[in-house]
């Protein structure tokens, strides 16, 4: 559903009756996407993909083609998909890999003729069992029916794709660490350069990482050519974004929109979409593209659902995740959360992030119990600006990936647009909304 | 129970021969040894790098930065509340509290009883449905507390036992095929139709919620409207 006409690229199927079964993909036209590639030369499908200016849909947005142009010249060479999801409120790609793991293996396929790979691997997140048996029974049905394998559909081609399981590693979706941990290692990341997947990636050989709903296009734009995906969207935005709404609206869930048609005002109040914020409630702060990015406001209801608009607000589409916050919540809690998250994962390499994450977390406990210090909020900012110097957006780093600078935003969203709030726990000695103190129990980091 | 059964070892095999280098199937191993016992022993993982040729550190080492795998026995159910942002924001703190309650263990514990095992985990990527939790990873969406108190006695009285299968097994659905297997290959390109003999497989439609049909259930991504 979209609230322009837009068609459904990549979650038609999502919802229907065994999704993930064969039957329904070919019932629904499916693989004659991957026959049309093989019928092409790659470089074809390279222009296609150029065309249609792809924007990487695993958060950092960077063009699929380019990447693909970057490759080292090499063999051999491999395809990664990064299926490994788990940045919080994101939950675009569980539900295509669950729903239509035929259509990611589709879109794979054509991305692994068109740039020559030699194998193919899915890094799948390990606590999606379910997903893992539908891409897994999916694939058995998928080599039966010979679209993989050796000489796919009589074709020269051949290739094999291998489901990879994660086992609970928020930093293994870092594209450097993913390749760690499917080389068997704890998932720390790589330093880039020289560790640019495109260069030295898996075993040390050119290897692309393209996310999973970037791929699931592939079966569309090759169909319909890359033209047609760039009459959708605008600007450097093209095509649809499946939008992972969750937080305190009427109706959370994915939704696949047209980039640059709608708002976020439309996203959250449009009876269609999001239905208006929880109990009526007025809306406070929304998050606009996963927790590492700066919050937006009330003002911010009319910027436009598109990477460029975004960013001209001072913020990031990311991964496509959108949690509006109503006026009852603590954003002192919220802070409090996003970096606890970010305590937990942090991988331990980098000493900004890693001793950071967890005096920022420290700290924001105890403004939220209500035992602060009004030199607390200096503090907290300079703890962000050890980690992320000038706590600027787009973030400086000192760290070898991007999870540390990740954790800057929500604080100083807070101390920033939120002064009053932090500096009332302090004063009053207690949360002023309720409920007004942490769960007493939380689990050893 | 400790070491890789000799079907296991078969299977751990079969893993390592998917990938270009052996280590490469560590952690798909850990999770058939994990599977097998329900947590990783230490005999178990030194079978593991004897297959692979790596020390016992390096298997070791590589575990215990992965939160899926467990180097203790677990209870038969590993509950694993989220309490990440979109949860937080739907009351999962308070889902957590009663589930320390009823179950009588703070995060990290185990029943005594041996059978469920509470953890307070981050986005499990179900946030539409918050506030959910998974019970041995398997997905339970808008949890309130009565129905977390319902989910609670279906476990114990084992009603759950086909959807939730006991802690450490990931996928029941094995790969077919080796290698560039040709298969029905030159079939495919000739009918265009499903190929009469699928490899059979478990049912996987569930009535848990799901990523996928959590979006139908609301309605949304529903044609036209
Ligand atoms: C801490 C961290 C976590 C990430 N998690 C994911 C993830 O779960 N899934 C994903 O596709 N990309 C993730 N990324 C981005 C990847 O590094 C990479 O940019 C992406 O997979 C490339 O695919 P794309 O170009 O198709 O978007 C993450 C990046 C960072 C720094
Ligand atoms: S920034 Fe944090 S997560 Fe990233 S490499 Fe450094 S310590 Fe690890
Ligand atoms: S925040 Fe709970 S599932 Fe995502």
């Amino acid at each position: 559903m979209t609230v322009t006409d837009a068609p459904r690229i990549i979650s038609a199927r999502l919802g229907k009756p065994r999704s993930w079964t064969l039957e329904t993909y070919l019932a629904d036209g499916g693989y004659r996407g991957l026959r049309a590639a093989l019928a092409m030369t790659p470089q074809q499908i390279h222009d296609h993909v150029n065309v249609a200016n792809i924007l990487g849909r695993g958060g950092a947005g960077f063009e699929a083609g380019r990447k693909w142009g970057m490759l080292r010249k090499a063999e051999p060479l491999y395809l990664t998909i990064n299926g490994d999801e788990s940045e919080p409120a994101t939950f675009k790609d569980h539900a295509l890999i669950e729903g239509d793991p035929h259509q990611l293996i589709e879109g794979s396929l054509i991305c692994a003729y068109a740039i020559g790979a030699d194998q193919v691997f899915i890094y799948t997140r390990g606590e999606f069992p379910l997903a893992i048996e539908r891409l897994e029974a999916a694939l058995n049905e998928a080599y039966a029916y010979g679209a993989v394998g050796r000489n796919i559909f009589g074709s020269e081609f051949s290739i094999d794709i291998v489901v990879h399981p994660g086992a609970g590693a928020y930093i293994c979706g870092e594209e450097t660490a993913m390749l760690e941990s499917l080389e068997g290692k704890r998932g720390y990341p790589r330093i880039k350069p020289p560790h640019f997947p495109a260069a030295i990636g898996l075993y040390g050989a050119p290897t692309i990482v393209n996310n999973v709903e970037t791929v699931s296009n592939l079966p569309w734009v090759v169909l319909n050519g890359g033209e047609a995906f760039a009459a959708l969207g605008e600007g450097r935005s093209k095509g649809t974004k499946l939008i992972a709404l969750a937080g305190h609206v009427k109706r959370p869930g994915n939704y696949e929109l047209e980039w640059a048609k709608v708002s976020f005002r439309d996203l959250m109040y449009d009876p269609r979409l999001g239905g208006g914020i929880r109990d009526d409630n007025e809306l406070k702060a929304f998050i606009p593209g996963g927790v590492s990015s700066p919050w937006l406001g009330p003002e911010h209801l009319d910027v436009l659902l598109a990477n460029d608009a975004i960013a001209a607000v001072g913020s990031m589409a990311g991964s496509g995740s959108v949690i509006p916050m109503d006026h009852t919540t603590c954003t002192v809690r919220v802070a409090w959360r996003i970096v606890r998250f970010f305590h937990r994962e942090s991988c331990g390499q980098c000493t900004p992030c890693r001793e950071g994450s967890g005096w920022l977390e420290k700290i924001l406990e105890r403004i939220e119990n209500g035992q602060g210090r009004e030199s607390d909020l200096d503090l907290l900012m300079d703890i962000c600006d050890n980690i992320s110097p000038g706590v600027t957006w787009p973030p400086a780093q000192t760290t070898i990936c991007v999870l540390g600078p990740s954790m800057p935003p929500a604080v100083a969203a807070g101390i920033r647009t939120f002064r009053d709030e932090y500096l009332a726990h302090i004063r009053e000695g207690r949360c002023p909304l309720p409920p007004d103190r942490l769960p007493r129990k939380l689990a050893h980091v | 129970m400790a070491r890789l059964t000799p079907d296991n070892q078969q299977r751990a095999r079969e893993l390592i021969a998917l990938y270009p280098h052996s280590r490469s199937a560590l952690i798909p191993i850990l999770h058939l040894l994990q599977g097998q016992d329900g947590y990783l022993s230490e005999d178990g993982m030194g079978d593991v790098a004897e297959l692979l040729g790596l020390t016992a550190a390096e298997v070791r080492g590589t575990a215990t930065f992965y939160d899926m795998f467990h180097l203790e026995p677990v209870g038969r159910y590993v509950v694993a509340v989220c309490t990440n942002i979109a949860c937080m924001l739907q009351g999962a703190y308070r889902l957590l509290e009663h589930a320390e309650e009823r179950l009588g263990v703070a995060p990290g514990g185990t029943t005594g009883d041996g059978l469920f095992t509470l953890e307070d985990a981050e986005c499990l990527a179900l946030c539409g449905n918050a506030p959910c939790l998974t019970v041995n990873w398997r997905f339970f969406g808008d949890v309130d507390l009565g129905r977390f108190d319902t989910l609670v006695e279906d476990l114990r009285a084992g009603r759950l036992d086909d959807e939730v299968p006991p802690h450490g097994t990931l996928s029941r659905v094995q790969r077919a095929t080796g290698l560039q297997a040709g298969g029905e290959g030159a079939a495919g390109a000739a009918s265009e139709g499903v190929p009469a003999a699928l490899p059979t497989h478990l049912d996987l439609d569930t009535r848990r919620t799901t990523a996928a049909v959590a979006s139908m259930d609301a309605g949304h991504l529903e044609g036209g409207t």
